[in-house]
C-alpha cells in the first residue's frame, strides 16, 4: 500500500439546468479511483453548488496510481428515477508522483460530457502521499519523469543519454465490443476514454520501468500514439529516449514560481540523495531514496508480458546516475561520474551505447552541443500490413472480474504468434538500423514512428536521421585521439555535422561530394536532408522557409491482400515523387538543406496521399545549389521551344526572387579551393528508403535518377508540364510572414513575447467524377496552399511574425474526403533587429546557442573536461545581456502588442472597476457610495474614485500553449509533468450545433480549455511541446450525427517572463506599470 | 472540390473588430464579405475572396458561440472555453450591448414584450437597421430589464454588476429600463425633436429623486418604480394654482424678482398663470398611470411649446424656473415645501434639458 490519494470536492459553477421545473440542479459528485467510489452530499437547487466535501482518501498501489485516472462524475440527483449524469472529469495524477513536479492539483476543471461537451466547472483538490517501500521487484515506475519535448528540457542537464525505449499495449476497442450494441453512445465513449486513459497510464509505467532498468530517471521526446484498428483492436504505443537528467539550480530558476502551489522544497535534484553504492545492482534508484513494492502474491512477469524487443535485460553494469553530495555541485558530480564511467568501461564493455540497446535510436531532434558529430541523411522504412483481429482470449475471461479494467499485453497472450505489432515494428526498426549502417552511421536521431490505417490495411512508417554521435558516448573513456581531435576541430566552426560520415571511396549511394565550404577540410554532400532541428551552432545564410511536397495517387478499391499489394506497389513511386518534388522546391528556393523532414503517407479507400514538410535552409558549409533546367523532349516545334524557354526564365526568376526574399547571399568562393564548378550539374539524393511488404522482401530504392542529370526536367507530356506548373504555384508567404516546421526559424532570433498557437482543420469533398491523378494533385495542392493563405490572413495583425512548427496532418476519412489538420504557433519578432542580424553568422549562431541552450552548454562539461568551462561561463554571462537587449525594446511597445487599442484598455479597466464595485456591493457598503452618487448625478469622478487600485487581475489565469519547447522572452523554471489527454465528442444534433464546422470548432476549443485547466490546476502557466496527435473526425450528415476523437499531449510548465526576471532582480515591484495604465484610462 | 469543414481555433480567441461590427450590425456572411471586399482589404493583404469568405465564416461562428456567454457577461469572464484577454472581453461586451440611437428612440418607453418585438420589422424598415441587429438590441433591453427589474439597490450599479458595462452605457440602460417600466410615451410627433440623451438625462434625475430608492436605499424596493406615495402627495401641490391668492402671490414674487432680468419679461408675466397651472397640474395628475405615461407629452405641451412660441431664450427659462421654484418657499400659506422641492427640483432639470429646438 504505497500511496494514499486524497481528493476534495470544493464547489461547482455554471452547471446546466437539469430540472426544467425549477430551472435548477440538485448536484452531487462521485469520486472514483480504481474500484473505490465516494460520494458527496447532494447540494439542492443550485447551479453553483458548494459541496466543500471532506477529504476522500484512497489507499492504493503505486502501480494503480500510475495506471488509473481519477474519475470525477457530477450527477443530478433524482428521487424517483435514475440520477442523470452531468459530466465527468478525468484527472491524471501522474504529475503528483515525482518529486519535482506539482505537489497538489487544485483548480477549476471543465465538466465534460461526450455528448454535450463542457457543462460547467468543478473545483477539485487532489493530493498524494507516497510511502517508502524498498522492494526491488516493483512494477511501478513512479518517479520517472516524462517529457514530450524532443530536446533536453530547459532547466535540466543531461548526465547520460541512455537510448531508445519503446512499448506497446493492445486491447479490444470498446466501440467494437458486442456490448456496444446495447449501451448508449455516451457509455461507449466513456468506456473508450477510460480505456485509453488506462492504457496510456500502463504504457507510461512500463516505459518507466525500462528507464529505471537502464538507470535513467527520465524519458525525453516521449511520443505516444493510438492506432484505432477498428475491429482488430486498439493499440497504444510509445517511443522515447531514456536519459538521466539533473536539475539545474541556477539562481535565476529559483524565483517565486508564480502561482504555483508546489513546494520549492521538493525541487532538489534527483541524485542529491546520497546513494552510497552506485555500482550495486540492488535497489539503488536515481530518484528519491524510495522504492515501491507490490504485494508479493503478484508474480513478477514483466519480462514475459512486456513488448520489449530487447534481447535481454542484462546491462546491469551500466552507469549509475551521479551521486555527489550537495556541496559538490554539478561539476564535481560530473567529473566524478566521468571517472566512474571510465572505470566501468575499462571493466570490459567497450560499446556501451550500442550494447545497451538493440536500437541506437534517439527521439531527440535537438542535442546538447558536442553530441551530434555527423549527419548521414534521412533513413526511412515503411511496411504495409494486414490487420487481423487481435486475439485476446483472456480478455473475455476477466470481464466480470473486479479488475476487469486491468489491461493485458498483447505479447503475454500471443507471444507465440508471429504477427504481433511488436514484431512488425521490430522489423522496421531493424531496417532503419541497417540503413543507418549503410550510411556509415551507428545511430539514428530525430526518430519517429507513425501509422496510417484504412480498413484492414495498415502502413507502418518509421523515419529518422542517420548520425554519428560523439564517440565519448560510444567508446571507451580513454579516447581515440585522432577522432577526438577531428571533432574538437570541427565543432566550433559549426559545420562538423555536415561532413559525411561514410567512406568517400565506398559510398552507399552515388552522391557528389565537395570540400566543406566552411572549413575546407572535410567532404560534404551537395544536399542534406534531415529529420532533426537545425543544430544551434550551424552556420546558416539567410532565412529558412517551409517546403512541402504534396502528392496524391489513385488506387483501385480492393480487398485484403490485393489491396496491400497494390499499396506496396505504389509506395516506391510515391516516395520517389515526393523526394523529387522536395528537391525541386528546395532548388527553387535556392537552398541546400532540409531540416525537420516529415513524410506522411496516408492510405484511403481509393487513393494514397503523400505530404512531406520540411524547413529549407542554406547551410554555409554545403555548396551552392544548382538551378533547374527544363528540356523539351521533342525540340522540333518552334513555339514549343519558345514556351520552354519562357518557363525556364520563369523558374530562374523565381529562384532569384527567392534568394532575395530569404536573404541568401553566400560569399563568393574561389572555385579552385572547392575544386568543382558551382552550379553542380549532378545532384544526388541521400535518402535511403525501402518498402517492405508483409513478406519481408526489401526493395531498396535508388532515388538518384539513374544516370541522368537529375535537375534537368524533361517535359515530354502534359503531366510533366503540370508538375512544373505546380512547382511555380507555391506562392511565398506575404511580407512580414515566415514559416518553418522546425523549432526555431533559421535566421530569426529576436522573438518578442506574443505567441498564438492554433489548430486549423479543413475537410474537402472531391467531386467523384473523372478523378485523375492530376486533378487530385491540383486539388490537394490548392487545399494546402489555401489553408496557408488563410492562416496568413488570420494572423496578419501579428506581423512581423513567423509560423513555427507548422505541422500538417492529412487523413482520408471517407471515399472522397480529404482532411488536413494544421497545428502551429505564430510568434512575433522584432523586424528591425532581424534586419541587422544577417551578418556575422558565426557570432549570431553562437549567441543563439547561448540564449537558447545556455543550460545545455554545460553539458559538455562532463565530456571534454578542461576546455569547455572557460567557454561556458562567458556564455552564461552573455545570456543576461542578450536577454536585456531583447527586452530593450521599449516596454510600451511590448505592451501595445498585448493591449489591442486604447478603447480596449478602457474597457478592461472598466471590467476591473466593476468587479471591485461588485465586491463592495456584496459587502453591503453600498449605502455610502450610493448617496455620494446621488448628490452629484453627473459626476464621473465618483466612479473612478471609489475603485481602489484595480490590481485584482483576471479571473481566469492565462495559459499559453505552444508546440515549441520554449516560450519566447520567458524562462521555463519548472516542468510539472506530462499532459496526455484523449477526448471523444459525439453529437446526434449536428445541424443544431452549427454543422460540422460548428461541432468541431466547439470541440477543439473545449479540448484547449481542458488542457489549460489541467495545466492551471497543476500550478502551471504554459504547455510546451504541445501536439495534437490525433484528430479523427467522422460525420454522417444524413443522420445528423458526427463523432470526433482528439488526442493531445505536451509538457505543463511554469515560466517567468525575462522582463519580470529583470524587474525582480532590480527590486522593483513588477506591477508597477499596471496601476498607471489602468488609472488614466477610466474616463 | 467543396469545403465541408473549415475551422481555425486559436489558443487565444482571435477577435476581428471589423468583422465583429459587421456581425453586430446583422449582416449575413455574404453581405459582410462583400462589405469587406469593398473596404479594400483584399488589396491590402493580397488575400483572395475565398480566404475572406472562410475568415468571415470563422469569425461569425466564433461570435455565434460567444453570444450565449454575452447574454450573461460575468459568464464570459469566468468561462474556460475561450481564452480572451480582459481588454478584449470588455470590448466584446461593450460593443454587444451598444445600441443605435435611431433604434432606441423607437422602442424607448414601450413595453418590452412580444408585441413590440413583432413591430421590429417596421422599425427595421424605418431606421434602416437590419432586423437582426434590431432583435439583438431589443433582446438586450429586455434581458437587462428582466434581470434588474426586481432587484433592490441602485439601478446603475445592478446593471453594471450583472452586465459589466461601462459606466456610461450602464446609465443609458438604466434609463431604458426606467422608461420601459413606467411606459413613458416618447413616440408622439411632438416629442420627435428629443434625443435619447434628453430622455436618459431626465430618467436619471427621476430615478434619483422620484423613486423609492431615492428616499432610502435600504428600502426593500428599487429604482425602477416611481414612489407611489410621493405621486399621491403631489396632489397637495394643486393648492398652488387652485388657491387664487396663492397663485397671485406666487406670480408677484416671481415677477418682482425677475423684473429687468428677463428679455421676455412681459411674455412671462402674461403667461405665468398658464405655465404655473400647467406645471402643477402635471404633478397633480401623476396619480394616474395613464398620466404618468404622458408626462413628457404634457411637459412639452404645457411648458416647452408655449415658451418656445414666445421665443424664450434658454437662459431666461433657467432664470424663470429657478425663481419659480424658490419663490414657493416664501409662500406662507403653503406647507408642502419638501414635496415641492422634490418635484420641482427634478422637473426643473428635465425642462431645461427638454427645452431646445
Amino acid at each position: 500500500m504505497p500511496g494514499k490519494l486524497k481528493v476534495k470536492i470544493v464547489a461547482g459553477r455554471h452547471l446546466p439546468v437539469m430540472d426544467r421545473a425549477s430551472d435548477l440542479t440538485d448536484a452531487f459528485v462521485e469520486v472514483k479511483f480504481g474500484n473505490t467510489t465516494f460520494k458527496t452530499d447532494v447540494y439542492l437547487k443550485s447551479l453553483n453548488p458548494q459541496w466543500n466535501s471532506e477529504w476522500f482518501k484512497f489507499e492504493v498501489d503505486d502501480e494503480d496510481l500510475q495506471d488509473e485516472p481519477l474519475q470525477i462524475t457530477v450527477l443530478d440527483h433524482d428521487t424517483y428515477s435514475a440520477n442523470d449524469a452531468i459530466g465527468k472529469v478525468y484527472i491524471d495524477i501522474d504529475p503528483l508522483l515525482y518529486s519535482e513536479a506539482a505537489t497538489v492539483i487544485s483548480g477549476w476543471f471543465p465538466i465534460y460530457d461526450t455528448i454535450h461537451g463542457i457543462r460547467g466547472e468543478i473545483n477539485v483538490v487532489v493530493k498524494v502521499d507516497l510511502f517508502n517501500d524498498l522492494n526491488r521487484f516493483r512494477q511501478s515506475s513512479c518517479g520517472v519523469k516524462f517529457f514530450c519535448t524532443t530536446s533536453i528540457p530547459k532547466c535540466y542537464r543531461a548526465v547520460v543519454i541512455h537510448g531508445f525505449v519503446e512499448e506497446l499495449v493492445v486491447n479490444e476497442d470498446p466501440e467494437y465490443q458486442w456490448i456496444d450494441r446495447i449501451r448508449t453512445p455516451r457509455a461507449s465513449n466513456e468506456a473508450r476514454q477510460r480505456l485509453i486513459s488506462l492504457m496510456s497510464g500502463e504504457l507510461q509505467r512500463k516505459i518507466g520501468l525500462k528507464v529505471l532498468e537502464m538507470r535513467g530517471n527520465a524519458v525525453v521526446g516521449y511520443l505516444q500514439c493510438f492506432d484505432l484498428e477498428g475491429e482488430s483492436g486498439l493499440v497504444v504505443r510509445a517511443i522515447g529516449t531514456a536519459c538521466t537528467l539533473d536539475k539545474l539550480s541556477s539562481p535565476a530558476t529559483f524565483l517565486p514560481a508564480c502561482n504555483s502551489p508546489s513546494k520549492e522544497m521538493k525541487e532538489s535534484p534527483f541524485n542529491e540523495d546520497p546513494n552510497p553504492n552506485p555500482h550495486s545492482s540492488g535497489p539503488s534508484t536515481p530518484l528519491k531514496n524510495q522504492t515501491y513494492s507490490f504485494s508479493p502474491s503478484k508474480s513478477y512477469s514483466r519480462q514475459s508480458s512486456s513488448s520489449d524487443t530487447d534481447l535481454s535485460l542484462t546491462p546491469k553494469t551500466g552507469m549509475g546516475s551521479g551521486s555527489a553530495g550537495k556541496e559538490g555541485g554539478p561539476f564535481k558530480a560530473l567529473l566524478r561520474q566521468q571517472t566512474q564511467s571510465a572505470l566501468e568501461q575499462r571493466g570490459g564493455s567497450p560499446h556501451r551505447f550500442c550494447r545497451r540497446r538493440e536500437f541506437p535510436f534517439l527521439t531527440l531532434t535537438a542535442f546538447p552541443p558536442g553530441l551530434l558529430v555527423h549527419v548521414g541523411g534521412v533513413v526511412s522504412a515503411r511496411s504495409v500490413k494486414l490487420l487481423d483481429r487481435i486475439h485476446n482470449p483472456a480478455f473475455v475471461g476477466i470481464m466480470g472480474n473486479t479488475r476487469s479494467y486491468k489491461l493485458l499485453d498483447w505479447n503475454s497472450f500471443n507471444s507465440d504468434e508471429p504477427e504481433t505489432r511488436d514484431a512488425w515494428w521490430a522489423e522496421i526498426r531493424q531496417e532503419i538500423k541497417s540503413h543507418a549502417k549503410a550510411l556509415g552511421c551507428h545511430a539514428v536521431v530525430g526518430y519517429s514512428e507513425s501509422t496510417s490505417i484504412c480498413e484492414e490495411v495498415c502502413i507502418l512508417s518509421a523515419s529518422g536521421t542517420a548520425a554519428v554521435l560523439s564517440p565519448r558516448f560510444l567508446q571507451e573513456g580513454t579516447v581515440d585521439g585522432s577522432l577526438e581531435q577531428r571533432v574538437e576541430e570541427n565543432l566550433p566552426v559549426g559545420c562538423g555535422f555536415c561532413h559525411i560520415p561514410y567512406d568517400e571511396l565506398n559510398m552507399p549511394f552515388p552522391a557528389h561530394l565537395t570540400h566543406c565550404y566552411n572549413c575546407r577540410k572535410q567532404k560534404v554532400p551537395d544536399v542534406l536532408f534531415t529529420t532533426i532541428d537545425l543544430p544551434t551552432d550551424a552556420v546558416v545564410i539567410g532565412k529558412g522557409c517551409l517546403i512541402q511536397a504534396r502528392l496524391c495517387r489513385l488506387k483501385k478499391k480492393a480487398q485484403a491482400e490485393a489491396n496491400a499489394t497494390a499499396i506496396s506497389n505504389l509506395l516506391p513511386f510515391m516516395e520517389y515523387e515526393v523526394h523529387t518534388q522536395l528537391m525541386n522546391k528546395l532548388k527553387l528556393k535556392g537552398m541546400n538543406a532540409l531540416f525537420g523532414l516529415r513524410i506522411q503517407i496516408t492510405v484511403g479507400e481509393n487513393m494514397l496521399m503523400g505530404l512531406a514538410s520540411a524547413t529549407g535552409v542554406y547551410l554555409a558549409a554545403l555548396p551552392m545549389p544548382g538551378g533547374i533546367q527544363i528540356a523539351g523532349k521533342t525540340p522540333s516545334d518552334g513555339s514549343y521551344e519558345q514556351h520552354i524557354s519562357h518557363m525556364q526564365k520563369k523558374i530562374n526568376d523565381t529562384i532569384a526572387k527567392n534568394k532575395e526574399l530569404y536573404e541568401i547571399n553566400p560569399p563568393e568562393v574561389s572555385e579552385e579551393i572547392i575544386g568543382s564548378p558551382i552550379p553542380e550539374p549532378r545532384q544526388r539524393s541521400r535518402l535511403l528508403r525501402s518498402q517492405s511488404e508483409s513478406s519481408d522482401e526489401v526493395t531498396e530504392l535508388d532515388l538518384s535518377h539513374g544516370k541522368k542529370d537529375a535537375f534537368v526536367l524533361e517535359i515530354d507530356d502534359t503531366d510533366a508540364m503540370e508538375d512544373v506548373h505546380s512547382l511555380l504555384t507555391d506562392v511565398p508567404p506575404p511580407s512580414g510572414f515566415y514559416s518553418c516546421n522546425t523549432e526555431i526559424m533559421p535566421g530569426i532570433n529576436n522573438w518578442t513575447s506574443e505567441i498564438q498557437m492554433f489548430t486549423s482543420v479543413r475537410v474537402v469533398r472531391l467531386s467523384s467524377l473523372n478523378l485523375t491523378n492530376q486533378a487530385l494533385n491540383k486539388n490537394f495542392n490548392g487545399l494546402c496552399e489555401n489553408l496557408l493563405k488563410s492562416l496568413y490572413f488570420k494572423l496578419r495583425s501579428m506581423t512581423p511574425c513567423c509560423l513555427c512548427h507548422v505541422n500538417f496532418t492529412v487523413s482520408l476519412p471517407e471515399d472522397e474526403l480529404i482532411q488536413v489538420t494544421v497545428t502551429a504557433v505564430a510568434i512575433t519578432f522584432d523586424k528591425n533587429q532581424a534586419l541587422q542580424t544577417t551578418k556575422a553568422h558565426a557570432e549570431k549562431s553562437l549567441q543563439r546557442a547561448s540564449t537558447d541552450n545556455e543550460e545545455l552548454l554545460q553539458f559538455p562539461l562532463e565530456l571534454c573536461s578542461d576546455s569547455v568551462p572557460s567557454h561556458a561561463f562567458p556564455a552564461a554571462k552573455e545570456h543576461p545581456e542578450s536577454a536585456s537587449s531583447n527586452s530593450g525594446t521599449p516596454a510600451a511597445q511590448r505592451a501595445t502588442s498585448v493591449d489591442y487599442s486604447s478603447f480596449a484598455d478602457r474597457c478592461s479597466s472598466w471590467i476591473e472597476l466593476i468587479k471591485l464595485k461588485a465586491q463592495t456591493i456584496r459587502r453591503g457598503s453600498i449605502k455610502t457610495t450610493v448617496t455620494v452618487e446621488k448628490a452629484s448625478p453627473m459626476g464621473d469622478g465618483n466612479f473612478r474614485n471609489r475603485s481602489a487600485p484595480p490590481c485584482a487581475g483576471s479571473t481566469v489565469g492565462v495559459v499559453k500553449m505552444t508546440p515549441l519547447s520554449f516560450i519566447p522572452g520567458a524562462k521555463i523554471t519548472k516542468y510539472l509533468g506530462i499532459i496526455n489527454m484523449f477526448f471523444i465528442r459525439e453529437t446526434t444534433s449536428l445541424r443544431e450545433e452549427g454543422g460540422v464546422s460548428g461541432f468541431l470548432h466547439t470541440f477543439i476549443a473545449e479540448v484547449f480549455a481542458m488542457v489549460r485547466a489541467h495545466v492551471a490546476a497543476l500550478g502551471g502557466n504554459a504547455v510546451v511541446s504541445y501536439i495534437m496527435k490525433q484528430c479523427v473526425f467522422m460525420e454522417n450528415p444524413s443522420k445528423n450525427q458526427a463523432q470526433c476523437l482528439i488526442n493531445v499531449s505536451g509538457d505543463a510548465v511554469v515560466f517567468v517572463r525575462e522582463s519580470d526576471l529583470e524587474v525582480m532582480s532590480t527590486q522593483q515591484p513588477a506591477v508597477n506599470c499596471q496601476p498607471t495604465c489602468t488609472g488614466e484610462v477610466t474616463t | 472540390m467543396t469545403s465541408e469543414l473549415d475551422i481555425f481555433v486559436g489558443n487565444t480567441t482571435l477577435i476581428d473588430e471589423d468583422v465583429y461590427r459587421l456581425w453586430l450590425d446583422g449582416y449575413s456572411v455574404n453581405d459582410a464579405v462583400a462589405l469587406r471586399v469593398r473596404s479594400g482589404i483584399l488589396e491590402q493583404t493580397g488575400a483572395t475572396a475565398g480566404v475572406l469568405q472562410s475568415d468571415t465564416m470563422d469569425h461569425y461562428r466564433t461570435f455565434h458561440m460567444l453570444e450565449r456567454l454575452l447574454h450573461a457577461p460575468p459568464k464570459l469572464l469566468h468561462q474556460l472555453i475561450f481564452q480572451i484577454p480582459p481588454s478584449r472581453q470588455a470590448l466584446l461586451i461593450e460593443r454587444y450591448y451598444t445600441f443605435d440611437e435611431a433604434f432606441v428612440r423607437e422602442v424607448l418607453g414601450k413595453k418590452l414584450s412580444k408585441g413590440t418585438k413583432k413591430d421590429l420589422d417596421d422599425i427595421s424598415t424605418k431606421t434602416g437597421i437590419t432586423l437582426k441587429s434590431c432583435r439583438r438590441q431589443f433582446d438586450n433591453f429586455k434581458r437587462v430589464f428582466k434581470v434588474v427589474e426586481e432587484m433592490r439597490g441602485s439601478l446603475v450599479d445592478n446593471i453594471q454588476q450583472h452586465f459589466l458595462l461601462s459606466d456610461r452605457l450602464a446609465r443609458d440602460y438604466a434609463a431604458i429600463v426606467f422608461f420601459a417600466n413606467n411606459r413613458f410615451e416618447t413616440g408622439k410627433k411632438k416629442l420627435q425633436y428629443l434625443s435619447f440623451g434628453d430622455f436618459a438625462f431626465c430618467a436619471e434625475l427621476m430615478i434619483q429623486n422620484w423613486t423609492l430608492g431615492a428616499v432610502d436605499s435600504q428600502m426593500d424596493d428599487m429604482d425602477v418604480d416611481l414612489d407611489k406615495e410621493f405621486l399621491q402627495d403631489l396632489k397637495e401641490l394643486k393648492v398652488l394654482v387652485a388657491d387664487k391668492d396663492l397663485l397671485d402671490l406666487h406670480k408677484s414674487l416671481v415677477c418682482t424678482a425677475l423684473r429687468g432680468k428677463l428679455s421676455v419679461f412681459s411674455e412671462m408675466e402674461t403667461n405665468f398663470k398658464n405655465l404655473s397651472r400647467g406645471l402643477v397640474n402635471v404633478a397633480a395628475k401623476l396619480t394616474h398611470n395613464k398620466d404618468v405615461r404622458d408626462l413628457f407629452v404634457d411637459l412639452v405641451e404645457k411648458f416647452v411649446e408655449p415658451c418656445r412660441s414666445d421665443h424664450w431664450p434658454l437662459s431666461d427659462v433657467r432664470l424663470f424656473l429657478n425663481q419659480y421654484s424658490v419663490s414657493v418657499h416664501s409662500l406662507d400659506g403653503f406647507r408642502h415645501q419638501t414635496l415641492w422641492d422634490r418635484y420641482m427640483g427634478t422637473l426643473r432639470g428635465c425642462l431645461l434639458r427638454l427645452y431646445h429646438d
